[in-house]
């Protein structure tokens, strides 16, 4: 291996660099200039965002331990995007109420050493260095989670996830220690060669599946979101509902579509019953929460069941609606969490009840918030439509009708509570509605992108073209 | 290899072990009783991963050297766990998962 193959790293290399800049500045940086680590952290981000749409080729690396490809990369790109919109919305978040504590560095820190390991979690090529880049992604997220230290329910957020996480990661272990057992090996490629669907593999299947079920809120084991979202920093929550369920859902699909193939008919089965229960429990949970946070992590476990339509396929048609859902979802979900947290840091407020007449005092957030909502329920002319659709025909075209039937079914339940909100701020008139106010620059750009994304990417076709085009490398 | 004792005797106590953790996970009220049940669970696959290595594929230490990782990480992750409790203990002075709870469905 040469130097050159060393770059092949580039999206890991070049964070690492922004991470080690980042502690620099911290020490050198005087205690009143402190606020301009933000602006740094958030140009340095936004290089590497650029600098990530460069090609790169294929290969391998430390082995086959790291595999980088061109549908990796892309989705790399995504999650990157999604960090750059996360961090503009959050940016005078941190500025306000981090920096005075000294506390802003860390925050970025800790956000991009969670991302690096997402990076190398999505490009593992073994289980070890998924393993390491699953705790490397979880870890940083449960210390931001309680990341307000004053206040109670941010503590007790990080703990709710810190355990829960540490409980599915044990459980996911012991899952890939049996795998290894019957595989003889922990490198994929050599597993997918050993691999049968005999008994003591499809215990360690379940049980691995677990481990990453949790990471994506799936039913039997979601009962840490609502807790985790409504406690820690909305920042974080955003961070949780999307990127890091972004992240988990694309290795899970390429462990399901590639070395775990042999054991369809099994997660098959488990994927129906699951995106079943899923859709249903996170629909009608999500009808009578009156928290916005808690509102949008019910939501964004039924939007966790849609994505399993896609999943449930093994086919590239399945891998390219996948991507395409992931990649509108991220804009649609930021943009409702910007908004929720642009309302929550100019006044503090987060009840659905508090938004009633926003659309007479704030007329641009509301329309921001109805956008994202429309799209989150898929309503057409927005991107959100676009990429349920392609989920159902998905699974459609795999012959799951009455799947499709009641994944449809629990579309209409979702545009019940996302119309209530959407009612709270247009037709009723508040006693007590938010006050007009101006949002800072990075917040309205970060909005910006966002809303651009919802209108243009549904309407963008040559994008959905070339996931597909990207997918057949699962194959 | 363990001269008289079988893999199968090793594979049941680990599974013991895991199953314990879980129990623990589940039915215990302290926080800290909780973290040390997950220790358990990490401990079961770490013993887990060493025992296959050695008695089904002796020729290459994949499994030793993962063991090691998980050590290594379980030790972050515990560190990490009793700063957030220790912050947790400074707001409610208690450590009982009823007193620390304000969120509920």
């Amino acid at each position: 291996m040469d130097l050159n193959n060393f770059f092949l790293m580039r999206h890991e290399l070049t964070l690492l660099v922004i991470i080690l800049i980042l502690l620099i500045a911290e020490i050198f940086i005087s205690e009143a200039k402190k606020s301009r680590v933000v602006s740094l952290a958030l140009l340095l981000f936004g290089i590497h965002t650029v600098s990530g749409f460069f090609p790169l080729a294929e290969s391998n690396l430390f082995g086959g331990m790291f595999r980088s490809n061109e549908l990796i990369h892309f989705f790399k790109n995504v999650l990157n995007l999604g960090v750059l919109i996360l961090l503009l919305q959050s940016a005078d978040w941190v500025k306000e109420k981090m920096t005075s504590n000294d506390r802003g560095t860390e925050f970025f820190i800790l956000l991009f050493a969670s991302l690096f390991g997402m990076y190398f979690m999505i490009s593992a090529g073994d289980f070890l260095m998924f393993y390491i880049g699953l705790e490397l992604s979880t870890l940083p997220i449960a210390a931001l989670a309680a990341f307000e230290v004053m206040k109670r329910s941010s503590s007790e957020a990080g703990i709710k996830l810190i355990l829960s996480a540490a409980l599915a990661s044990g459980v996911s272990l012991f899952g890939i220690s049996m795998l290894y057992a019957t595989a003889g090996s922990i490198y994929f490629d050599e597993i997918i060669l050993n691999i049968t669907a005999d008994n003591l593999t499809l215990l360690g299947f379940l049980l691995f599946f677990a481990g990453l079920a949790f990471k994506i809120s799936l039913v039997p084991f979601h009962f840490w979101t609502a807790d985790v979202y409504e406690g820690a920093p909305i920042s974080i929550a955003s961070y949780l509902s999307v990127i890091s369920k972004g992240a988990a859902v694309f290795i899970l699909m390429i462990l399901l579509f590639s070395i775990l193939k042999p054991l369809m008919e099994v997660w098959e089965k488990l994927i129906y019953v699951l995106a079943l229960a899923t859709m249903f429990t996170g629909n009608l949970f999500a009808l009578r929460q009156q928290n916005m946070k808690r509102f949008l992590a019910f939501s964004s476990i039924a939007q966790a069941g849609f994505i399993l339509l896609g999943l449930i396929t093994g086919t590239q048609l399945g891998t390219a609606t996948v991507v395409y859902f992931v990649t509108i979802y991220i804009f649609s979900n930021l943009a409702a969490f910007g908004v929720v947290q642009a309302i929550s840091l100019q006044t503090g407020r987060e009840n659905m009840k508090d938004y009633e007449g926003l659309y007479r005092t704030n007329p641009n957030l509301s329309l921001v918030m109805m956008l994202a909502l429309f799209s989150l329920a898929g309503i057409p002319p927005v991107a959100g439509f676009f990429g349920k659709f392609f989920l159902f025909t998905a699974a459609a075209s795999e012959g799951y009708y009455l799947l499709v039937f009641l994944a449809v079914v629990n579309v209409t339940i979702s545009l019940y509570y996302y119309l209530l909100v959407i009612r709270a701020m247009f037709i009723r008139k508040g006693e007590d509605p938010i006050p007009f106010f101006r949002n800072k620059v990075y917040m309205r750009i970060g909005l910006l992108i966002t809303v651009i994304g919802i209108l243009a990417l549904g309407l963008y076709s040559p994008l959905y073209d070339y996931i597909f085009q990207l997918s057949g490398i699962l194959k | 290899m363990i001269p008289g004792v079988s893999i199968t005797e090793i594979l049941t106590l680990t599974s013991i072990l895991f199953f314990i953790g879980i129990y623990g996970f589940i039915t215990r009220k302290n926080l800290i009783s909780i973290l040390i049940s997950v220790e358990l669970i990490l401990n079961a696959s770490v013993v887990n991963f060493v025992i296959i290595n050695k008695y089904l594929f002796p020729d290459v230490l994949q499994g030793v050297v993962y063991s090691i990782f998980i050590i290594a990480v379980a030790a972050a992750e515990t560190a990490l766990a009793v700063a957030i409790i220790i912050n947790l203990y400074r707001q409610v002075s208690s450590v009982e998962v009823k007193e620390t709870e304000v969120m509920k469905y």
